[in-house]
C-alpha cells in the first residue's frame, strides 16, 4: 500500500494542506474551505458515475436536501449543529432512495434526466415556499461551525480526508469491484449472480449521504443557505466538471479537480467575466482530449502492461 | 440420473415476431447438448430465456425440479446457471486475476476486504484455464483467445450446475479450438450439464453428446450429431434442396477493368481477425455472391468496402482508391449497402422511407423510379401509407432493398437479405432479384449464408470461411467442389 502511486501522491499533498495555516493568511484558507466541501461533492459523484456507471445530473438535489434540512432545523428550532448535520445527511439518503428506486429502473439517458428534473423541482419548491425557506434570498443561520478561519479550515480538511478515505476504500474493495462490473455491463454482472439494482442503490445512498453531509457542513461554514449556493443547476454542473476534469473512476482525482476548479476561478478573477470562460475552456479541452482527466493516467492502478 | 436442466414448451415473442416456439429439451449432469441453428433461428434467445436475460412468454425452465422461468438473472445465476458470453467485454482497469475474483465474490454489500481463500482459488482457476502467466495483466494487453479463456475461468469460478456456452469457438485458431474443447470436456467430466450454442453441427460434433437443431424459432430435429447432420430438414435448411443455377448470357462488360477491386483487405476487431487477406473483384453489371456461415466475415467485408470499418489493404472503385474515404462519400460515389439489420426509419411510412432514398433525384426522376420499384415489389405499392415498423420481416426487407435502389446505385451491396425470413417470402424475394438481374444492368454484391438463395442469381461465387476466401468459381461448380463441408 505504501508503494502505491495514489498513496505517494495523496499523503504529501495532505501534509502540505495540513501545514498550510502556518504559512498563509485567511484569504487562501477562505478559498480552500469551500473547495474542500466541493471536493466531497465531486468524490461522491464519481462513486456514482465512475463506478456505478450512472450519470447523476442533479448532484445539487442531494446537496440541497442536506443543506436545507440542516438549515431549517437550525433556523426555526435552534437545533444544535451536530444534530442538524445528522438530519441533513439522513434526509439526503431518504430523498436519494425515493428518487433512485424508480429512476434506476430506467436505462440510458433517462436516469440522468430524472435527476435533472429533481433539481429543478427542488429549486421551484424552495422558491415557491419563500415564506419558510427564504426563497432566492436565503436564510441566515444562528449558528456557525467556528469563527476562526483556521478552525473552519481544519474541520473541512479533516472532513474531506475522512470522506475521501472511505469513498476511496470502498471503490477499491470487493464491493467496489462488483459495483464497477454492474456499471459497465449489467447483464454480465447479473449473470455472475449479483443483484445489480441493489448495488447501484447502495452506491446512490452512499453518494447521497456524503453529498448531504457536506452540503450541511458547507452552510454552517457560510452561516447562510441559499438556492444559488447549494441547489442551482450551476452548482451541480461545477461538481460534474470537477469530477470529470480530475479523472473519472479515481475518486481522488475528483477532489483534485474541485480544488483546481475553485483555485483557478480565483486566480483568474482579474479577468472579470472572462475567468469563467477560461476555466470552462480548459475543462472542455481536458474532457475532449484527455477523457481520463488529470489523474486518469497518474492514478491508474493494478496490472502491468 | 435425472436431468439437471429441463426446458419445456419455451416460447418467446418480440411483438408479433415469434422468436422461439414451443422448444423443449433436457440435459443431465455430465452431458453436453448442442443447440444448433442458422442465424435468426432463435437459439440465442433460448439461452437468454434460460439465463433470465429475456423473460419467456410461456413454458418452464426447471433447474433440479425448480421452475426458474421469469426469475431475475441474478437469482437464476445463484440457483446454479452460468453463462459464457460470446463477446467478452472485460473491465478495463482490473487485472485478469481480479476478474476471476469478481466471479468468486458472493452478492454481499458488506464485503470490504478480500478473503485470502478467494485469492488462492482465483489463482488455481487461472492456472487451470492457462492464464497463470498473464493473471496480473490488464485485459486489453491480451490476445483474443486469452479473453475467451477469461470468460471460461469466470464460469468455472461460479461453479454452476448448468453451463451455457455461446459459440465457444468463434474467432479461434485450430490449436485454440482443441484447447477449448478440452476445457469444455472437463465440465462434463465434473458432472456439469452443458448447453453449447452454435451455428453449425460440424464445429461441435466431436464434443456434444446430443444435438438439437432449430430453424425460425421451431424445433427441427434432435439426436446424435450424425443423426442431426443426416436429417433431411436440417440439410434443406443449411444447403437448400436442389441447388438451381440460372446462368445468363455473358455481359459485354467482362474483360474491362473491374468496377470494384478489393485487394488483400484485412480487418481486426480488437484482437480478433475478422477478415484476413481477402481479395475479390466485381465487374460492371456482374452479380456476385459471397457465401459463408455466420461469423465468416461477410458483413465485415461489406463494411470495409463501404468505409464503415477501418481496414488494411486496398479497395479500388473504377480505378480510384477509396480506402480511407468517409462512408458518406463512398455512398455518393454509387456504392450503396443494404445492411443485414435493414436500418429502416421505423416510424416513417413506406412512402416516406422511399422518398428519403430518392432525396437527391429530380422530382420527375423520383416518380419514374418509384413506378419501376412498385412494379418490382408490388406489395409495397399497396402498403405505401403503412408505418415501416409494422411491416412483416419480408416486407421490411423488400422496402430496404427498394430504398437502396431509389438511390440509383452503381453497385448494390445486399447483406444477408434472407435473415429470419420464412421460405415463402424467400421465394418472392428471389423472384424480385431475378427480375432485377434480367431487366437491368445493375451490379450486385450479395452476401448470404443461405446457399439456395445465393446461387441461382449469381454469375460468380466466393466462399468466405473463417475470415478467408476459400473458393471462387462458377455457381454450377459450387455443389460438387464446395458444397460438401458446408453443413
Amino acid at each position: 500500500m505504501i508503494r502505491s502511486r495514489t498513496f505517494q501522491l495523496v499523503v504529501p499533498a495532505l501534509l502540505v494542506l495540513a501545514l498550510l495555516p502556518f504559512g498563509v493568511g485567511g484569504y487562501i484558507l477562505g478559498l480552500l474551505i469551500p473547495a474542500f466541501y466541493m471536493a466531497v461533492f465531486a468524490m461522491s459523484w464519481d462513486l456514482l458515475f465512475g463506478f456505478a456507471g450512472e450519470v447523476n445530473f442533479g448532484p445539487s438535489f442531494l446537496i440541497g436536501i442536506g443543506a436545507y434540512t440542516a438549515a431549517l432545523l437550525n433556523h426555526y428550532y435552534a437545533t444544535p449543529i451536530p444534530l442538524c448535520l445528522a438530519a441533513g445527511a439522513f434526509a439526503a439518503v431518504i430523498a436519494g432512495v425515493v428518487l433512485a428506486v424508480p429512476a434506476l429502473r430506467l436505462t440510458g439517458p433517462y436516469f440522468g434526466l430524472v435527476t435533472l428534473v429533481a433539481v429543478l423541482m427542488l429549486q421551484n419548491i424552495l422558491v415557491l415556499f419563500a415564506g419558510i425557506t427564504g426563497g432566492e434570498i436565503g436564510l441566515d443561520l444562528p449558528d456557525v461551525l467556528a469563527i476562526s478561519d483556521t478552525t473552519n479550515y481544519y474541520y473541512a480538511l479533516v472532513f474531506m480526508t475522512i470522506s475521501g478515505a472511505i469513498l476511496f476504500g470502498l471503490s477499491r474493495s470487493p464491493v467496489g469491484l462488483i459495483l464497477q462490473a454492474s456499471g459497465q455491463n449489467a447483464v454480465e454482472a447479473a449473470a455472475l449472480g449479483f443483484n445489480v439494482a441493489k448495488h447501484k442503490l447502495a452506491a446512490f445512498c452512499i453518494s447521497a449521504f456524503f453529498s448531504g453531509l457536506a452540503g450541511a457542513m458547507l452552510i454552517f461554514y457560510m452561516g447562510t443557505v441559499s438556492v444559488g449556493t447549494v441547489v442551482d443547476i450551476a452548482v451541480g454542473v461545477n461538481v460534474i466538471i470537477a469530477a470529470v476534469l480530475g479523472g473519472r473512476r479515481t475518486i481522488i482525482g475528483a477532489a483534485f479537480g474541485a480544488i483546481f476548479l475553485i483555485g483557478a476561478g480565483e486566480l483568474l478573477r482579474p479577468l472579470g467575466q472572462l475567468s469563467t470562460f477560461v476555466v470552462s475552456a480548459v475543462a472542455l479541452v481536458v474532457i475532449l482530449f484527455f477523457p481520463g482527466g488529470f489523474m486518469g493516467r497518474l492514478l491508474q492502478t493494478g496490472g502491468r502492461e | 440420473m435425472s436431468a439437471l436442466l429441463e426446458v419445456d414448451g419455451l416460447t418467446k415473442r418480440f411483438g408479433g415476431l415469434v422468436a422461439v416456439k414451443d422448444i423443449g429439451f433436457s440435459i443431465k449432469g455430465g452431458e453436453i447438448l448442442g443447440l444448433i441453428g442458422p442465424n435468426g433461428s432463435g437459439k440465442s434467445t433460448v439461452m437468454k430465456c434460460i439465463m433470465g436475460i429475456e423473460k419467456p412468454n410461456a413454458g418452464t425452465v426447471k433447474l433440479e425440479g425448480i421452475n426458474v422461468a421469469g426469475w431475475p438473472t441474478h437469482r437464476i445465476a445463484r440457483q446454479g446457471v452460468g453463462i459464457v458470453f460470446q463477446h467478452s467485454r472485460p473491465l478495463q482497469r482490473q487485472t485478469i486475476l481480479e476478474h476471476i475474483k469478481l466471479a468468486l465474490l458472493p452478492d454481499n454489500l458488506l464485503m470490504l476486504f478480500t478473503d485470502h481463500n478467494v485469492s488462492r482459488r482465483a489463482e488455481e482457476i487461472a492456472a487451470r484455464v492457462g492464464l497463470a502467466k498473464v493473471m496480473h495483466r490488464l485485459p486489453r494487453t491480451l490476445p483474443f483467445a486469452d479473453l475467451r479463456r477469461l470468460e471460461l475461468a469466470k464460469a468455472i469460478a461460479r461453479n454452476p450446475k448448468v453451463v451455457l456456452i455461446d459459440e465457444p469457438f468463434a474467432g479461434l485458431t485450430k490449436a485454440e479450438v482443441a484447447d477449448f474443447s478440452n476445457l469444455i470436456g472437463s465440465f462434463r467430466a465434473e458432472g456439469h450439464a452443458v448447453l453449447l450454442v452454435d451455428h453449425n453441427v460440424k464445429s461441435v460434433a466431436a464434443l456434444v453428446d446430443r444435438a438439437l437443431a432449430m430453424y425460425l424459432g421451431e424445433y427441427v430435429a434432435d439426436g446424435t450429431a450424425e443423426e442431426v447432420m443426416r436429417n433431411e430438414t436440417v440439410r434443406a435448411v443449411y444447403l437448400g434442396g436442389k441447388i438451381e443455377t440460372a446462368a445468363r448470357p455473358e455481359r459485354e462488360g467482362k474483360g474491362r477493368p473491374p468496377l470494384l477491386d478489393v485487394r488483400n483487405v484485412g480487418v481486426l476487431y480488437g484482437k480478433a481477425q475478422a477478415l484476413d487477406d481477402v481479395s475479390i473483384h466485381v465487374g460492371e453489371g456482374e452479380f456476385v455472391s459471397v457465401v459463408g456461415l455466420n461469423g465468416a466475415g461477410k458483413t465485415t467485408l461489406f463494411n470495409a468496402i463501404s468505409g464503415l470499418v477501418p481496414s488494411s489493404g486496398a479497395v479500388t472503385w473504377k480505378g480510384e482508391a477509396i480506402g480511407g474515404m468517409t462512408p458518406a462519400k463512398i455512398a455518393r460515389m454509387g456504392i450503396v449497402q443494404c445492411p443485414e439489420t435493414r436500418e429502416l426509419f421505423g416510424d416513417m411510412s413506406v412512402r416516406e422511407n422511399l422518398d428519403l432514398g430518392g432525396q437527391h433525384l429530380p422530382v420527375a426522376e423520383t416518380q419514374r423510379q418509384l413506378q419501376w420499384l412498385f412494379e418490382l415489389f408490388p406489395i409495397l405499392h399497396s402498403r405505401q401509407g403503412q408505418v415501416a415498423r409494422t411491416l412483416s420481416g419480408g416486407e421490411q426487407q423488400m422496402l430496404a432493398i427498394a430504398r437502396a435502389l431509389m438511390m440509383k446505385p452503381k453497385l448494390l451491396i445486399l447483406d444477408e437479405p434472407t435473415l429470419g425470413l420464412a421460405p415463402v417470402i424467400l421465394e418472392q424475394l428471389s423472384k424480385a432479384l431475378e427480375k432485377l438481374r434480367q431487366t437491368t444492368d445493375i451490379t450486385v454484391l450479395l452476401g448470404e449464408q443461405n446457399v439456395t438463395f445465393a446461387l441461382p442469381h449469381a454469375d460468380r461465387v466466393y466462399v468466405l470461411e473463417h475470415a478467408h476466401i476459400v473458393w471462387e468459381g462458377d455457381p454450377a461448380r459450387f455443389a460438387e467442389e464446395a458444397g460438401t463441408g458446408y453443413l
